[in-house]
């Protein structure tokens, strides 16, 4: 029963990371994204998913989708219904549940962010439902499989298992907050293992609202560079397995690395606008920390939100400083939304994937554009791959609405 | 942490800005009018039931978040308000507030506004409506208008994920970081939602409004329902098909007994009622059914199903109430409400009102 629940833990137990599965416009799976994030590589390119040739922006950070998705167990008809975004989040499902080598079982929960679910798919039916006289073709199969439960559906058909699903829509914290939300489950007794994540895909409506508000960056995504000028959009999904990490001891499990740390609130200074201070940010930060039983000086990277716009960076640029305090000046800061773009829902996800890969592989993942630095910020921006001995990542997650999200994780052993 | 008190709740449904409303037109049992919808490009409109305009302006609109806000924002601040008026009145009307806002289809209004600029010209389309599409505007726009806001997630999910929305409330208030926590589900009319349902279920009616439920661990502030009890989720899946969830999650929860009520999720469709039917086949006690006189409101019909149970637990005549809710794409869930301190087993009982049917 989930009311009354059974009794918590006397401790909670701690909650390691067993897989992983990303897909973003650097390429398919672990080895692709981690090269192209050690590296800094931009991906953007002019878009060829819709039209932008009226739009202010024409580029963003394209993936490419295989012509045939791995072997599941999803019929031909079934994997004919799935969108692109479907699809993003099936390949990194797949590649996280590969890893972790489950067994499929009735009771696991899927956690996923999302903010726009199968949106292409309800583009298309505004479109044939516009045309005179209406035409019905697959307007049935489209009305439900744009809902983001029914893609989450088609992940526990694949993979074999059942369980809750929870579909976390807290705009582009939704990746962080549904990390955040599995390890709350597992930590308070609710579920021994879980499979959460986040996942978008570039739609021409999104797209065009970020041109629309101008938040598109006209030249080159720069977070925390004095001239920068906007964000860039991008698409993918990242999914990670979480168990207790007794669970993971007892089957022998290779461990990627663990969550320690999890906090979340609400801004409510403005719609999409962070508050100039930053509080909810420095709070939050605070609180994850508290959460993992660690100082600021022990985090050894921070993977930032950092859109690119002027407004987000100096907010988190202001919140870090003071969170920090004395370390932050020599406290490695990256945005890879400057690779990547901006996932939306799930930037958060594959954000803490970069964090894995940073922990498991020791290197500091490097900012694809950073040229004049913004005095407001007095951390290290890291603009050059390098090797780094890496014990504790920090990645911050900030979303339209005002949600804040920071995911703490640790390297294993 | 076993117990879970309901302090207030709150709703607008095409009946009204109220929970007076509701409840006159669920006791009155008779389905609420049709209206046309327009369709563009169509001279056949399409069926919807609207929400009423209020009969006086709420004042809530007047807060600078709210004025461009979408119909949705409204219903749902509506039902907010009305739900924790008595938490407000209280000492612990400052209290940490959580909120869970769960939708269905949520923000369609501006989504079609501003989709169809775009496609006419993406130069023109209006930025200011934008930001009102995502799903995360309702529940931001609401914490903003009731300030003491810790914690607010949007949960996207067929209707049955209202009470995983509660569920998630009541995680929050055991670990203590909520006082209270406001579950509200909410939905807005649009055509292309009416044409959406018009091809999945012919029979349907859609609906708009928002229901509310706020709920705290300290039963001084209890409204008199507690909440006894929510079943798992049951998934569909291939491992588990609609009909065997909601069998699955009916055997969760109590048999009836003659002062009891079951507010369940049915329709008019055939089809899509049949798990449910079946589920319940064995109830003894009374029932209500709200989309058949309010119609197809998505989430907010499964949050009007909730405000129904508690209200029908508090007002009288029924000392226990079970809420069924199989979701149309998702899942099965059940949850049980009962009057504090009430002992079910020696439940007696009560007069039914007009649309409960035996």
């Amino acid at each position: 029963m989930l009311f009354p629940p059974s009794p918590p833990p006397a401790r909670p137990p701690r909650v390691v990371v067993t897989g992983a599965g990303i897909i973003t416009a650097l390429g398919i799976g672990w080895k692709p994204n981690a090269a192209g994030f050690r590296a800094g590589r931009p991906t953007f390119r002019p878009v060829s998913l819709f039209d932008v040739s009226r739009q202010r922006v024409k580029t963003a950070a394209e993936v490419d989708l295989p012509a045939t998705l791995p072997p599941t167990l999803l019929s031909a008809r079934q994997i004919d219904r799935l969108d692109r975004a479907g699809s993003m989040l099936l390949l990194a499902a797949l590649e996280a549940w590969n890893q972790s080598r489950w067994q499929p079982c009735d009771t696991m929960p899927l956690v996923l962010g999302t903010t726009a679910g199968g949106t292409s798919l309800g583009e298309a039916y505004f479109r044939q439902a516009l045309q005179s006289p209406p035409r019905h073709r697959r307007q049935s199969t489209r009305a439900v499989h744009y809902q983001p439960q029914v893609q989450a559906r088609m992940v526990l058909d694949a993979l074999g298992f059942s369980g809750p699903i929870t579909i976390i829509s807290n705009a582009c914290a939704s990746g962080s907050n549904a990390i955040g939300h599995a390890w709350d489950l597992i930590r308070c007794g609710q579920a021994e293992r879980a499979l959460a994540g986040g996942y978008d895909a570039l739609s021409e409506m999104v797209f065009s609202g970020f041109d629309a508000l101008q938040a598109l960056s006209p030249t080159v995504c720069r977070p925390f560079d004095a001239r920068r000028d906007g964000l860039a959009l991008g698409e993918g999904a990242a999914v990670i397995a979480l168990e207790t990490l007794e669970c993971a001891r007892k089957r022998n499990a290779p461990i990627l690395g663990e969550i320690i740390g999890y906090s979340t609130s609400i801004d409510q200074h403005h719609l999409t606008q962070p508050h100039p201070q930053g509080s909810t940010t420095l709070t939050v930060m605070k609180l994850a920390c508290a959460s993992a039983g660690i100082t600021p000086g022990e985090v050894d990277y921070i993977n930032a939100h950092g859109t690119g716009t002027p407004l987000n960076d100096a907010s988190e640029a202001l919140a870090i400083s003071q969170w920090a305090g004395p370390r932050a000046a020599t406290l490695p800061v990256s945005s890879t939304k400057s690779s990547v773009g901006h996932l939306l829902g799930g930037a958060g996800a594959v954000e803490a994937v970069v964090c894995l890969m940073a922990l498991c592989e020791q290197w500091l993942p490097a900012q694809a554009a950073f040229e004049t630095p913004d005095p407001a910020c007095n951390f290290p921006i890291v603009h050059q791959p390098r090797d780094a001995r890496l014990n504790v990542a920090l990645s911050n997650s900030f979303g339209f609405g005002g949600v804040n999200a920071t995911l703490i994780l640790r390297r294993w052993p | 942490m076993n117990r879970v008190f309901v302090t207030g709740w709150g709703a607008v449904s095409p009946a009204g800005w109220n929970v007076a409303a509701l409840r006159e037109a669920l006791n009155k049992g008779v389905p609420l009018p049709i209206q046309p919808l327009e369709r563009p490009g169509s001279a056949t409109p399409l069926q919807a039931r609207l929400v009423p305009n209020p009969t006086v302006r709420p004042e809530f609109l007047a807060h600078p978040r709210l004025r461009r806000s979408s119909p949705i924002t409204h219903y749902a601040a509506a039902a907010a308000l009305d739900a924790i008026a008595g938490l407000r009145a209280s000492r612990a009307g400052k209290s940490r507030m959580g909120i869970v806002v769960c939708v269905q289809a949520g923000c369609v209004q501006y989504s079609c506004r501003f989709f169809d600029e775009t496609l006419k010209n993406p130069a023109t389309a209006s930025p200011l409506l934008f930001p009102e599409t995502v799903y995360a505007a309702p529940a931001s726009h609401v914490a903003a208008l009731l300030e003491n806001v810790a914690l607010a997630y949007t949960l996207v999910g067929d209707p049955a994920a209202f009470l995983q929305g509660t569920s998630l409330g009541i995680q929050w208030l055991a670990e203590d970081r909520v006082d209270a926590c406001l579950i509200i589900g909410a939905e807005e009319n649009n055509w292309i939602l009416a044409d959406a349902l018009w091809h999945l279920d012919r029979r349907a009616v859609i609906t708009a409004g928002a229901g509310a439920l706020c709920l705290s661990l300290d039963p001084e502030l209890s409204a008199g329902v507690e909440l006894a009890a929510i079943t798992d989720p049951h998934t569909y899946s291939a491992r588990q098909n609609r009909m065997q969830a909601a069998l699955a999650m009916r055997s969760q929860l109590p048999p009836g007994s003659p002062g009891e009520l079951l507010c369940d999720s049915l329709g008019n469709s055939p089809r899509a009622d049949a798990a449910e039917r079946a589920a319940w086949r064995d109830w003894t006690g009374k029932r209500l059914s709200p989309k058949r006189i309010l119609g197809e409101g998505l989430m907010a019909a499964a949050a009007w199903q909730c405000v129904a149970a508690c209200d029908a637990v508090a007002n009288g005549p029924f000392s226990a109430a079970t809420v069924s809710l199989v979701g149309s794409n998702e899942l099965a869930i059940g949850a049980r409400f009962v009057t504090v301190n009430s002992t079910i087993s020696h439940l007696s009982a009560r007069p039914s009102a007009g649309n409960i049917r035996p």
